[in-house]
């Protein structure tokens, strides 16, 4: 076989990609990296290390991307930028070093960061809601932004009164700390940005252009809370609908930063969708719907959702099924495969569905058994991607190879 | 007007049910008699949860409504009132590294509407903890919840701590969480896996004679 360039390799893959998300039968079966936890620990490096020192982070990614040879890459995005959480002093977030241990993944901490009586508030001019309410609750150096003018208001004589509230001291003081934050940030994201694009110079696209989140979620991760949002959809069901609404036109924003890439992957993580959260009739009422509005208006931007259920989605797969065929991927984690083919097939593409206790307790020939059985069957005729169930904290590195070779050397389409 | 009340909160109508009990306070009932109906409301709130009707929405609302008649009862309430033998008790936590609680909550909750005691010990729970817990308040079943990957591990450690112990034998262990199966549970030593609240019933019933 003769060797490939870095920029063949690059075309082949993001070919491959495309053409799975189109249901073309693409060459063989793509196979992802499923990332979190995992590539720090393969690289031997806490999460509290590479969380801390970026060009620490972009190191390990390589060192996992380098052995692996996933098809596509999620690289140091997933180590948030301690330093920058630090200054900000996140107060829904928990990570290492901040009510975690050093290697443990960062986790959400439930709250409600907007109450019951401000959907109004929200519904009406969500910016000024989220300026002045939800970042001083977020992140409590940030506090004076609660003094923060209402930009609606500025025009005609309102400008005098706005932009001297904006020198008060409360908002200065505010605006110097998110301007500090803001720095470390940049310098963060610069290093996702170097890390891209040192990545494709070996060839390697990567697997998101944008991230999003189902309205929903939006509403219900870091505004209401989870507990909160649920009970909403009985004690104030049109608020509830209102506010979806709006997140929808947010949800439209996240995703279209997609518009335009080589892979124009529009990760969504789903949160609160399945039957453990709630009712195929509430599903059906206040999720699918607004989701699905969303996700058109991306596909009319040329953008690819690609859903990441996170937990078994079977009772979903119906609601999945109506979207235009050959535009969305969908990442269905531990649901029956068989069964996502059959409701999905010739629909959109599927994704998973390895089991994260097989690649951390099995043997490598249990692990080809398993990927054998799902390309013989969620992978016939393409529309299938090779993937653990849940992005991966823990495995055995001969596990997670034998997933991605054997996919390699079986998956192909002849 | 009790069985008012037991219908208002059993098909989740909050306001209704809210005000029920306060007329019922008003006109002098015993304050007993409100509380009683909370328990028969939950009773056929889990049987719909059991049957595919309720999901976690009407399960967190009925734990709101049962705490708001709490609030309202309390203060008027008589000391010793009778309670029914609880099948058995259970210990349960989520595993140290993980916080999270969703689902480790509405197990605990449908443990307590089911007849059990329950010690929900909260989450990020270390091996000691759970072993500490274990040997003061002498459970038949322990939980133990994970929602993360790192929970495989985490499950295995605390099961073997209990072992070490020396207390595996005087426990039931069920794990849960949405990437958690048969082969989890197997892997971290534990008797059982539950894919739901249901389940997680079931086991302790089994396990415990409660019928």
């Amino acid at each position: 076989m003769s060797e490939k360039s870095p920029q063949e390799l690059y075309q082949e893959r993001v070919k491959r990609c495309l053409d799975v998300a189109a249901l073309k039968v693409p060459d063989r079966v793509p196979v992802f990296g499923p990332y979190q936890l995992y590539p720090y620990t393969f690289a031997g490096v806490t999460l509290k290390d590479a969380m801390n020192d970026y060009a620490l982070a972009r190191e390990a990614c390589h060192k996992f991307q380098d052995y692996f040879q996933p098809d596509l890459d999620f690289g140091p995005i997933l180590a948030y930028p301690a330093p920058a959480m630090e200054l900000l002093n996140i107060k829904w977030f928990k990570w290492p070093g901040h009510g975690l241990g050093n290697h443990t993944m960062y986790q959400y901490v439930d709250s409600e960061n907007m109450t019951a009586e401000e959907y109004d508030e929200f519904i009406e001019d969500p910016s000024h809601f989220i300026m002045s309410k939800w970042m001083p609750r977020s992140f409590p150096p940030l506090q004076g932004l609660s003094d923060w003018p209402a930009i609606r208001r500025f025009m005609w004589f309102g400008w005098t009164g706005g932009l001297a509230g904006l020198a008060s001291d409360s908002v200065q003081e505010a605006l110097r700390n998110a301007a500090a934050a803001g720095e470390e940030l940049g310098r963060w994201f610069d290093s996702i940005v170097q890390y891209a694009d040192e990545m494709k110079a070996k060839g390697t696209p990567q697997l998101y252009a944008a991230f999003d989140w189902a309205p929903f979620d939006i509403i219900g991760d870091t505004l209401r809370g989870t507990r909160e949002i649920l009970m909403d959809m009985r004690r104030r069901p049109d608020k509830l609908h209102e506010a979806l609404e709006v997140a929808t036109r947010i949800f439209i924003e996240y995703g279209s930063g997609a518009a335009g890439a080589d892979l124009p992957y529009c990760w969504i993580w789903m949160h609160k969708a399945t039957r453990n959260f709630m009712s195929d009739e509430q599903f059906k009422t206040f999720y699918w719907p607004y989701l699905r509005k969303g996700m058109l208006a991306l596909i009319d931007k040329g953008i690819i959702p690609v859903v990441y259920c996170e937990a078994d989605v079977e009772s979903r797969l119906e609601h999945f099924a109506d979207v235009p065929k050959g535009k969305v991927i969908y990442h269905v984690s531990t649901t029956d495969m068989a069964k996502a083919k059959s409701v999905l097939g010739g629909i959109a593409a599927i994704a998973g569905n390895v089991p994260n206790i097989l690649l951390l307790s099995g043997t490598p020939d249990d692990v080809r058994a398993y990927c054998k059985k799902l390309i013989d069957t969620a992978g016939k005729n393409g529309g299938f991607i090779m993937d653990a169930a849940v992005m991966l904290d823990e495995a055995k590195a001969e596990n997670l190879k034998a997933m991605i070779n054997f996919t390699k050397e079986y998956g192909v389409y002849k | 007007m009790k069985e008012k009340l037991v219908n208002a909160i059993a098909d989740m109508n909050e306001k209704e049910a809210m005000h029920l009990a306060q007329t019922m306070l008003e006109n002098g009932e015993d304050p007993q008699a409100i509380l009683d109906a909370g328990s028969e409301a939950m009773a056929r709130i889990g049987d719909r949860y059991d049957a595919g009707e309720y999901f976690l929405p009407e399960l967190i609302l009925a734990g709101d409504m049962m705490r708001q008649l709490g609030d309202l009862v309390k203060p008027k309430l008589r000391a010793g009132a009778a309670q029914r033998k609880p099948f058995g008790t259970v210990v349960i936590g989520t595993v140290a590294g993980d916080i999270h609680d969703i689902g480790k909550d509405v197990v605990a909750f449908m443990l307590d509407v089911n007849n059990f005691k329950v010690h929900n010990i909260g989450v990020d729970v270390s091996e000691a903890t759970f072993v500490d817990k274990i040997r003061e308040l002498k459970p038949n079943v322990v939980g133990l919840s994970g929602f993360l990957t790192l929970a495989f591990e985490q499950m295995k450690k605390t099961v073997e701590a209990i072992k070490k112990a020396g207390m595996r034998d005087q426990v039931k262990i069920m794990i849960g969480g949405s990437i958690m199966n048969e082969e989890a549970a197997e892997y971290a030593g534990a008797d059982a896996y539950g894919a739901d609240a249901t389940t997680a019933v079931k086991f302790a019933k089994s396990w415990t004679g409660g019928k």
